[in-house]
């Protein structure tokens, strides 16, 4: 059967194109509509592939021969590079990975986009929001269905452009502008690890293709560290850009200057999974090199405990969101690292569901307040505000991995594995712990801080969203209590996650939990949720009414909370370190050496020159026909004279009447 | 018919003609101060190349030599109107044709 998978990503490009050029001409209704339609389009072309791509149970009846394709499923769109032994391909492969994220990455963004119809309804750029929207889910399923690293590139470079583009959505702000920059470049020098990853590629095993690759590692079994090892390093330096990791991380936090559905799409949801997917498309590579792995596992754990101590002491509300985005992108990356990349993926999505949901509870609380981000100017708000209350709730839930709620299933499946990888996975687990505790207390701070207590801002206009914007959230709220139980295998009476990584064996492979066992696993998943409860109870008592230990706790320790709440300091240590050597060797040496001795020396040297011999050329130029047709004749007469007089002959004979004419 | 009928004119004759013609054409166009006197100059120049191509198209029997004065006289012809016209654009605004007073181009 044809499987039509360049529609996923043509039906937002028209929208794009639709309302980016049109947009501002179409009235309201008709941007709306076409912003609408290209997404769940998308969304269900992907449906009815991933519907079509299962094998329906025998012993149902089905009153018809069910159309069933075998996944992985190629589709070529052409050639693009043809190089001596070199070749790529436009092509998209559908397999069970890149279906689970193209489900992920249009359904969200489809119930984002609606969202958006209410949240952006008064804005003078409406239209051309949906169309950078449109386009960014364009550039996302080029990058999810790519089947080789430059058309993932493509995808990568260009979701890229549509973040920057968001992030600066509100282009009279000169920090939403400033923020879309640091995001542009930021994400640039994790692209050089990239780039630099597919040459070492293309040098060492001659293609770009995914699948290609997979065979030429599984071949020999020579390929082990050393090539193999700088090529993950190169392709983590890409995903830590992209996926907001130490040491690149500095754009997120920033990137919060776009408009709030913005936030829960590209910078919670989807975009800055896109590390994460892509270790997990090269995962053959990684499983080849294990300090790889090990410097991705480290990678992960410091940023996860890092970002989350910086979120304990942020009090704006999106802020707070997006460290916790990090400190979360951070597990996926730990799972990866120890190996465990369909529990990277069971995060990923799950995560998608309660941060966008979350990022979009937080929209609706910043609109109902009138653009108020502060933590401590809201609370309260639960009485005002019931549905935003109890989807937030839901997705605090999620996120601190209560159960039966999502984040329970997936944060667990990743502590599971790693505690099962030996002193190293201990560690790591510990550090996943902790984390663990200082997320349940910064959601639960933040919980308490918007929605409980006293209002502490005014309150006069408060409302609740509109229905537009309420729909999203109530079904990703149900998505975030029960999208953790695709990991439960009915049979198997425990909740590992056998059903999702039997999904994704074909691609990922199937891992053997050596060691475990459900006993440990349920000992693991109780000392996890016990340590969320601690950290709902801590920050129940730091921030119920009137209470004095957070006064007591920051005077205690004045430095601590000043490094925290500064961030540790690392814009400021970036700043120096980085950019203001940078930006004086720009200024000073580029700009006043290169710029203006060299280049500009040499531009006035020549146009001196010219200068210079135009004076003494312009002589000829006497105006009197005459003497130019003199001129013309004269040359005439002289090349008549050189090709015509035989000088060979000429020249020695004269030579020698001279030598005689003169006595000798 | 005698002998002296049954011979062509040689060669040479011919190309010494044209040699004359041409220097006459490029002396007239040097030395001459009227503008018409210097076009016909270049009228002769050409016709003096055109007897050099039919000789040559004679001697060898090759028809290329003769369309090549064709060419020419096209040319030519063009040129004579859009130079003549010029000329004349030239008289009417500055009344006089000595090309030693039309030089507005002069530093």
């Amino acid at each position: 059967m044809n499987v039509y998978l360049w529609l996923i990503p043509l039906l937002p490009f028209a929208g794009f194109l639709i309302n980016g050029i049109l947009g501002r001409r179409l009235p309201k209704w008709l941007v709306t509509t076409v912003a609408l339609l290209a997404p769940l389009g998308s969304f269900l072309v992907v449906f009815v592939t991933f519907k079509f791509s299962i094998p329906q149970p025998k012993n149902l009846h089905i009153p018809y021969n069910w159309p069933y394709f075998g996944l992985p499923c190629t589709e070529s769109l052409g050639q693009w590079i043809s190089a001596g032994l070199l070749h790529v391909d436009f092509s998209f492969v559908l397999d069970q990975l890149s279906l689970v994220m193209l489900l992920v990455v249009t359904g969200v963004g489809f119930l984002i986009h609606v969202y958006s119809v209410g949240y952006m309804s008064d804005d003078e750029g409406y239209a051309r929001y949906f169309s950078y929207l449109n386009l960014f889910l364009f550039f996302m399923s080029v990058l999810v269905l790519a089947g080789n690293a430059l058309v993932m590139f493509i995808g990568w470079e260009g979701v890229g452009l549509a973040s920057y583009l968001l992030i600066g959505f509100y282009f009279q702000k000169k920090s939403a502008t400033d923020a879309g920059k640091k995001a542009f470049i930021v994400n640039r020098i994790g692209d050089v690890g990239f780039l630099i990853a597919m040459f070492l590629l293309v040098a060492n095993f001659g293609t770009l293709t995914f699948s290609e690759i997979a065979t030429k590692l599984g071949q020999d079994p020579g390929w082990q560290g050393g090539v193999v090892t700088v090529i993950g390093l190169c392709l983590l330096l890409g995903a830590a850009g992209k996926s907001a990791q130490l040491p690149l991380y500095i754009w997120l936090p920033d990137a919060m200057e776009g408009p709030t559905p913005v936030s829960a799409l590209i910078h919670a949801a989807t975009m800055v999974t896109a590390g994460v997917y892509m270790i997990a498309r090269m995962h053959v590579l990684f499983n080849h090199s294990p300090f790889a792995l090990g410097v991705v596992a480290t990678v992960g754990a410091a940023t996860a405990i890092f970002a989350a101590t910086i979120a304990l002491t942020q009090n704006d509300i999106k802020r707070v969101l997006a460290y916790s985005t990090i400190s979360q992108l951070a597990y996926m990356f730990m799972a990866c690292g120890v190996a465990a990349y369909s529990a990277a993926i069971f995060h990923l999505v799950t995560h998608a569901f309660f941060k966008a949901l979350l990022f979009l509870a937080a929209g609706a609380v910043i609109h109902s307040l009138g653009g108020e981000q502060d933590l401590r100017r809201m609370g309260g708000l639960w009485k005002k505000l019931p549905v935003t209350f109890a989807v937030t709730t839901i997705g605090v839930l999620a996120i601190a991995g209560f159960p039966p709620f999502a984040g329970f299933f997936s944060k667990d499946a990743i502590l599971y594995a790693a505690f099962l990888q030996g002193p190293n996975g201990r560690l790591l687990w510990a550090v996943g712990v902790v984390t663990a505790l200082l997320t349940s207390f910064y959601m639960f701070r933040l919980w308490t801080m918007a929605f409980l207590g006293k209002p502490r801002g005014e309150e006069a206009h408060l409302h609740e969203s509109p229905w537009s914007m309420r729909g999203p959230l109530l079904i990703l709220a149900l998505l975030s209590i029960g999208g953790g139980w695709i990991g439960i295998e009915r049979a198997s009476g425990w909740f590992n996650m056998e059903r999702f990584t039997g999904f994704l064996a074909p691609v990922i492979g199937a891992k053997s939990a050596e060691g475990g066992s459900a006993q440990l696993e349920l000992t693991l998943s109780a000392v996890a949720v016990g340590v969320a409860l601690v950290g709902w109870l801590l920050a129940y008592l730091f921030y119920r009414e009137r209470s004095i230990v957070p006064a007591r706790l920051t005077g205690a320790l004045p430095h601590g909370y000043k490094l925290l709440s500064n961030k540790y300091y690392v814009d400021e240590i970036y700043g120096a370190t980085v950019v203001k050597p940078l930006l004086g060797v720009s200024r000073y040496f580029l700009g006043w050496v290169v710029e203006a001795g060299v280049l500009g020396g040499l531009a006035t040297l020549l146009a001196g020159g010219v200068r210079f011999a135009g004076a003494i050329v312009q002589y000829w130029q006497s105006g009197n026909l005459r003497s130019y047709a003199a001129w013309l004749a004269a040359g005439a007469a002289a090349l008549l004279l050189f090709l015509l007089v035989p000088w060979g002959v000429v020249w020695p004979a004269s030579m020698e009447f001279v030598w005689k004419a003169t006595g000798h | 018919m005698n002998s002296f009928f049954s011979h062509e004119v040689p060669l040479s004759w011919y190309l010494m003609l044209s040699a004359i013609l041409f220097s006459l054409g490029v002396v007239g166009f040097l030395i001459k101060r009227n503008l018409i006197t210097m076009f016909m100059s270049i009228e002769l120049m050409l016709n003096a190349v055109n007897l050099s191509f039919v000789t040559f198209a004679h001697q060898w029997s090759a028809v290329k030599g003769q369309i090549f004065v064709f060419f020419v006289m096209v040319v030519a012809a063009a040129e004579a109107a859009v130079g003549l016209a010029i000329i004349i654009a030239v008289f009417r605004a500055r009344a006089t044709l000595a090309v030693d007073r039309i030089d507005l181009m002069k530093l």
